[in-house]
């Protein structure tokens, strides 16, 4: 898999996870994960709670020990390096600043370990003070910031020591609304711009999909896809995968043909069969499937369509206008609601109304075949 | 009914019955009553002098042919100073419940970190153990001591029999014995505050402290002690303060060399019956400990306002 960013060919392997499990308790909370990070790239570890990345990120900063697998940095073996001589930084979720030292002495903490001289720790903690722009905080206490100017400090902290990885674990989970949107994309340019690797764990997937070049997604203690935002959204591998990356109808049918090139599936639920311009691996033969298709992906037209393949008749059950684009939940005949969100491009009355007849139809790249 | 209204609007606006100051009686009421009274109790009678009467002390106040004649004696109060008995107790006491409560702290403080960082099940037990030596009686503890230090007790019977001593080592009735009561009968009073403050620590802050590269020696010295200063100072205040006053453990397993301005004023009360010079004691004792009580309380205000 080559890196959207990084034009000249793929980076080297940094850090890589081989059969990496944990339980608690007979409880298996990561099971055998296998990643690779490249250097200098953000990958981010999305998943509901219990996914078991925190646990994962907590095995890479060294707080959890390995039930089984390998850590392999620069190909040697780290899992059993205590995390305070690993060259590993991480920004805590609740940030974790000292609250008896100040901004300065917080950065200062970890360069003073290394057992570095006075003035190259206060070079150090100059260049990055400027780094996320604080140097007039220097003074603060932690209790003394708010919580934009925390999240900066902690991030300076934890890159003062120019780790070779930088964990951050829920970075915007204690920032409110306003301020996640502007700090994430800060954050990127502040890590890009030193380039370190990076490993975030996040549940948000908008966090994800903004901050990450690579995205893992976790369900139970298991990865399910790698791949970047754009690869996840638009094609995603399963069903969950879909259903937790930005919203989906799925369709259930049976494959009815299927050839190398395309694949036709018979839904119940549509007047047309869906047809897919590509093949899809898998088992052949006629069997259960689910098909995929992004609420804007859909057209709704009240004419209909003269296709023979991909389309269907419903009802407009609810509409809800919401500035840029509007939202449609539209009823099949046998009771599925199905999402569809349509720009607002032309300033006109309303276009369709509620309870009227809708026919609902998409282009044959637009869907993705997910096996049950 | 108009006018009854109107009477509890007055008190309520003049806050006589808001809920606030009656939550805040209760405990007023209860330090008058057994701790400011009896305070002026003794206060008066450090003002007497002796009488061969009961009580054993002369009044304060005597009215006599419509005069009011208020006679206080200080002369209590310039005995204690002019036999240095007194000094050299009072400053034996503090330098050993100073010690004492040094020993506590050194060994409480391990205790407390390790008990709030065991799992939930195990630490239920651990502070039960830590508990559970206090329901039975004080005295009847440091009674057990003596059986443990004396000259045939369990500890030289042990090391005798192990052919490590001779003969055995002299503990009972030394300032030896005195500090291992002294510390085994206030170890908890230093754990509890300190394991109370300990668990209120963000344990991230131990783990952000390990990531940046400080060894466990390290992270115990610059994050989590100073962060721990506030159970630090409770505890030690917990264990100064009755140590210095403390009685039963330097008459049961003290020599007669411990000088412990408790047992002075057992002496003054009981052998002497000089309840005026027992009075000046305590009063002079009060005093003492006041000057650390107000430290802590400012320490602990300051706290409070940072927070």
């Amino acid at each position: 898999m080559t890196l959207k960013h990084l034009s000249q060919g793929p980076s080297p392997v940094l850090l890589e996870l081989k059969n990496l499990s944990k339980s608690f308790d007979g409880h298996q909370a990561v099971r055998s994960v296998n990643l690779q990070f490249y250097e200098g790239e953000i990958f981010a570890l999305l998943g509901g709670s219990g996914c078991g990345k925190s646990t994962l990120l907590r095995m890479l900063s060294g707080f959890e020990t390995l039930t089984e697998g390998k850590i392999l940095l620069n190909g040697e073996d780290i899992a059993a390096i205590p995390p305070y001589r690993r060259p590993f930084n991480m920004m805590f979720q609740s940030y974790a600043l000292f609250p008896h030292m100040t901004v300065e002495q917080n950065i200062a903490y970890g360069l003073k370990q290394d057992k570095l001289k006075k003035e190259d720790i206060a070079k150090r903690v100059d260049d990055m003070l400027k780094l996320v722009h604080m140097e007039s905080f220097r003074l603060r206490k932690p209790s003394q910031l708010s919580g934009g100017q925390r999240q900066r400090v902690a991030l300076a902290r934890s890159l003062a020591k120019k780790p070779k990885l930088l964990l951050l674990d829920e970075p915007m989970g204690a920032l409110d609304k306003k301020l996640r949107g502007e700090m994430q994309l800060e954050l990127v340019d502040i890590i890009k711009q030193v380039g370190v690797t990076c490993v975030m764990v996040t549940h948000d997937q908008e966090e994800a999909m903004t901050m990450a070049d690579r995205i893992a997604v976790m369900h139970a203690g298991e990865i399910l896809q790698i791949g970047s935002p754009h690869d996840i959204y638009e094609y995603p591998n399963c069903r969950y995968v879909a259903d937790f990356i930005g919203e989906v109808n799925l369709f259930g049918g049976h494959i009815a043909e299927e050839e190398p090139s395309y694949v036709v599936i018979n839904v119940p639920n549509l007047v047309a069969p869906i047809y897919i311009d590509h093949g899809i691996s898998g088992p052949g033969g006629e069997r259960p499937v689910s098909v995929a298709v992004r609420p804007e992906k859909v057209r709704l037209s009240d004419q209909q369509p003269d296709e023979q393949y991909n389309w269907g008749k419903g009802i407009i059950d609810d509409l809800a206008y919401l500035g840029q684009h509007s939202i449609y939940h539209i009823l099949l005949p046998d009771g599925q609601f199905i999402q569809v969100t349509q720009t607002n491009d032309k300033r006109r009355e309303r276009p369709f109304e509620l309870e009227q007849e809708i026919f609902v139809s998409w282009s044959p790249d637009s869907c993705v075949v997910l096996e049950e | 009914m108009a006018l009854f209204r109107a009477i509890k609007k007055r008190f309520v606006e003049t806050g006589w019955l808001k809920q606030r100051n009656g939550v805040i009686a209760i405990p007023y009421l209860w330090l008058l009553l057994f701790f400011l009274v009896p305070f002026a109790i003794v206060l008066k009678i450090s003002f007497a002098e002796t009488e061969i009467a009961i009580p054993p002390y002369t009044d304060l106040a005597t009215f006599e042919d419509g005069h009011l004649m208020i006679d206080l004696n200080l002369g209590n109060y310039a005995y204690l100073f002019s036999d240095d008995l007194y000094l050299t107790a009072y400053l034996s006491s503090i330098r050993i419940a100073l010690v004492s409560t040094l020993l506590c702290l050194l060994i409480g403080y391990p205790m407390a970190l390790a008990i709030s960082r065991a799992p939930a099940s195990t630490r239920n037990v651990l502070l039960l153990l830590v508990i559970l030596p206090s329901w039975t009686s004080f005295l009847i503890r440091i009674y057990a001591w003596i059986g443990i230090l004396k000259p045939n007790g369990y500890i030289n019977n042990l090391l005798l029999s192990m052919g490590l001593i001779d003969e055995p080592i002299i503990m009972l009735h030394t300032d030896f014995a005195v500090y291992v009561g002294i510390v085994y009968a206030y170890l908890p009073f230093m754990i509890l505050p300190l394991y109370a403050n300990m668990m209120k620590l963000d344990h991230s802050l131990v783990e952000a402290s390990s990531d940046l590269g400080a060894s466990p020696v390290t992270t115990l010295f610059r994050i989590i002690v100073p962060l721990t200063k506030a159970g630090i100072i409770a505890g030690c205040m917990l264990v100064f303060i009755p140590a210095v006053g403390e009685f039963v453990i330097p008459e049961l397993l003290g020599g007669p060399e411990t000088l412990m301005i408790g047992k002075v004023l057992w002496e003054e009360f009981f052998n002497n019956r000089d309840w005026p010079v027992a009075s000046a004691v305590a009063i002079i004792m009060l005093a003492l400990l006041i000057i650390p009580i107000m430290w802590f309380d400012r320490i602990q205000n300051k706290q409070m306002e940072q927070a």
